[in-house]
């Protein structure tokens, strides 16, 4: 298995239209993105982009249609040339390859997936998964062998001689995903993977990349337009608006402090309980915690650590690392008020407030 | 200059149009003629050599087809209409057609009919698909050959057929030829256009996974288009018997003769056999080929999509 490789993007910028090098300099000069396209007829699509993705950690890219989010996955590939600045993979930097390294680059070591499936409607499904073997040159009964035990791990047993059409949207992407997953790439590119699939079987998917996951490590970027999605399966998260980034960092940085107005409006519908971990609002541990208070892990979120106290006749817990030694404190009542968004009571004054009481 | 004189001369380019003196344009209809006929003597017997090779096949072909016997060739038929379609209806359409045509006493005419449409369509096929995959990756190329293809599908056959009759005389290979000019527009056309209709997002997937070109022609696009190449395939059968009479005045045995001699001598009944034996044929390859393109389809589901 190949495990994750980290993604340097660095003061990455792309304009469609021709001739658009010439441009670059105007951009970073400070020219906008509607004086660009009225002026001079060229779109800004990636504006000075630059983002560390780590090793083995999905990494997601956030960003309503026309972020440029497509765009900038399609550069990790290189399915896109960028007007300017450099990607660096594993200390490799892939700008600077050829043709041919580039193929065997992207036979090698990047996957992707796709929104609209992008199988092969003449084949069957042993013969798309297999598709990057073959194009490795993987000798038939080894390809076969290796597609058939993905297409058990996405769960499609006893579907290998189907046509794509036979299957259902959610069984397509399986096979989309089991194809990826079989060319046994560090790097798994999945451009709005989910986003045409139905609720239920969006969060089963989810669920299932979690899953796998936490076996393979792979370096994953995943784009969706979809905060819930990002934040559930974001170890980081980027989010872009008309080609620049607005905000990076993890769930809990973006829920809890949002850079701006645009992303407030985002995470005004999530459901907090389920984002907030109770590393984020605790308070400082007591000198000598009370031995029969009920004691939650850290990492939980607020949702489990309220389901703990309201099943205990205790209205605080203490805060655990996983060897078990206190680290904070959490009571209901700052349960309750991180919960809600009214950036009004800002939270970090809340836990003061409730610490006086206790 | 008398007065009354001067309108009528100051008007004369209104009413005749301005044209080359008649002397000039027949010196140069006379020169590019004369020039026409010097590259022929000089050339004919060269070109007349090149050409030999195919004339061989095509006698080889037709004494293939007209020197087996009938039930051989009505089984083979037959059998090539099931593995095509797999449907007992075309085989059943396809030996009756040709057990009536036989019947009517027409059988040695549509057998050269049908060697001659076939090595043509053979012919169109082999150069056609690659011409068209080229027009597909070059669009410079494409801008040419359409234009190109304009003219052959616009331009009478007799026109190009002055030339061809002029350097080879008549007989089996101008007849080849001008029944290949009218025949392949359609699967070249076809086989560009299929190419292009390939999903874009496949062919990313494609790039995506570290295709090669060849990989990407051989495993994505060529199998994709291929209902839309087996369209080309069809039409341009279907174009080879339309030119079978023209290509009957020079020269070209078969059908398309009877026709004409039925045309000349007003044969009525005569005219109406071989006309529909040639509408019979038609039908036989037109119904197999589509059948086939069907059969690539549903493979596909084209119809969930």
């Amino acid at each position: 298995m190949s495990e994750g490789e980290s993604i340097e993007i660095r003061e990455l910028f792309k304009i469609f239209g021709r001739s658009s090098a010439k441009y670059i300099d105007a951009i970073k000069d400070g020219l906008s993105k509607p004086e660009l396209q009225r002026l001079h007829g060229q779109v800004l699509a990636l504006n000075n982009i630059s983002i560390s993705m780590p090793a083995g950690k999905i990494q997601v890219i956030m960003g309503l249609s026309g972020s440029g989010k497509s765009t900038l996955i399609r550069h990790i590939n290189r399915l896109v040339e960028p007007t300017s600045g450099s990607i660096v993979i594993d200390g490799l930097d892939i700008l600077r390859m050829r043709e041919q390294e580039l193929r065997q680059f992207r036979r090698n070591r990047t996957a992707m997936v796709f929104q609209k499936f992008a199988l092969l409607p003449h084949r069957t499904v042993i013969e798309n998964v297999t598709f990057g073997l073959e194009l490795r040159g993987i000798k038939w009964a080894k390809a076969r062998e290796i597609g058939m035990s993905w297409i058990e791990r996405v769960g499609l047993h006893g579907f290998h001689a189907r046509y794509p059409h036979e299957l259902s949207g959610g069984m397509q992407q399986r096979v989309g995903l089991a194809r990826a997953l079989s060319n046994d790439a560090s790097i798994l590119l999945m451009d709005e993977a989910y986003s045409a699939l139905d609720p239920l079987i969006r969060t089963d998917m989810q669920t299932m990349l979690l899953e796998l996951q936490s076996e393979l490590k792979k370096t994953i970027v995943f784009i969706t337009h979809d905060l819930d999605e990002a934040l559930r399966l974001g170890d980081r998260i980027v989010i872009l608006r008309d080609g620049s980034i607005v905000q990076q960092g993890d769930s809990q940085d973006i829920v809890l402090r949002p850079a701006d107005d645009y992303i407030a409006r985002f995470v005004k519908d999530v459901n907090r309980g389920r984002v907030i971990k109770v590393d984020a609002v605790m308070q400082p541990a007591p000198q000598k915690p009370d031995g029969s208070l009920p004691r939650i892990q850290s990492g939980a979120t607020l949702e489990t650590a309220a389901k703990a106290l309201t099943n205990s006749t205790f209205d605080r817990a203490i805060i655990t690392d996983r060897g078990s030694r206190p680290i904070g404190a959490i009571t209901l009542r700052l349960i309750t008020a991180s919960l809600s968004s009214n950036p009004e009571v800002p939270l970090e004054a809340a836990p003061a407030s409730v610490g006086a009481g206790a | 200059m008398n007065i009354d004189e001067a309108p009528l001369i100051v008007m004369d380019w209104l009413w005749k149009f301005p044209q080359l003196s008649d002397e000039t344009l027949l010196a140069f209809k006379k020169s590019v003629d004369g020039s026409f006929r010097a590259f022929i003597r000089a050339y004919g017997d060269g070109i007349e050599a090149f050409f030999t090779p195919l004339n061989k096949t095509l006698v080889f072909f037709e004494g293939l087809i007209t020197g087996t016997p009938w039930p051989i060739i009505v089984l083979a038929i037959g059998a090539f209409a099931w593995f095509a379609s797999r449907r007992w209806s075309v085989v059943a359409a396809a030996v009756g057609t040709l057990l009536a045509i036989g019947f009517i006493g027409l059988w040695t005419d549509a057998m050269k009919t049908v060697s001659l449409v076939f090595a043509a369509t053979i012919f169109s096929v082999g150069i056609g698909i690659p011409i068209g995959i080229l027009m597909s990756r070059f669009s410079r190329f494409s801008a040419v050959v359409q234009t190109t293809l304009d003219v052959a599908q616009t331009m009478p056959p007799f026109v190009y057929l002055i030339p061809v009759v002029m350097l080879l005389g008549i007989g089996r290979v101008p007849g080849f030829i001008a029944v290949v000019i009218y025949a392949v527009p359609p699967i070249i056309r076809l086989t560009d256009l299929g190419i292009r209709l390939v999903d874009r997002e496949v062919l990313e997937a494609a790039d995506a996974y570290g295709c090669s070109r060849w990989q990407k022609l051989w495993k994505v696009q060529l199998p994709l288009s291929l209902p839309t190449i087996m369209a080309g395939v069809n039409q341009t059968i279907m174009m080879a018997l339309a030119m079978v009479v023209i290509a009957a005045m020079i020269g070209v045995q078969g059908l398309g003769l009877n026709v004409l001699q039925a045309i000349a001598n007003q044969y009525f009944t005569l005219g109406i056999f071989n006309g529909f034996a040639i509408v019979g044929i038609a039908i036989i390859f037109d119904r197999i080929s589509q059948a086939y393109g069907r059969r690539l389809q549903k493979h596909r589901g084209e119809a969930h999509v």
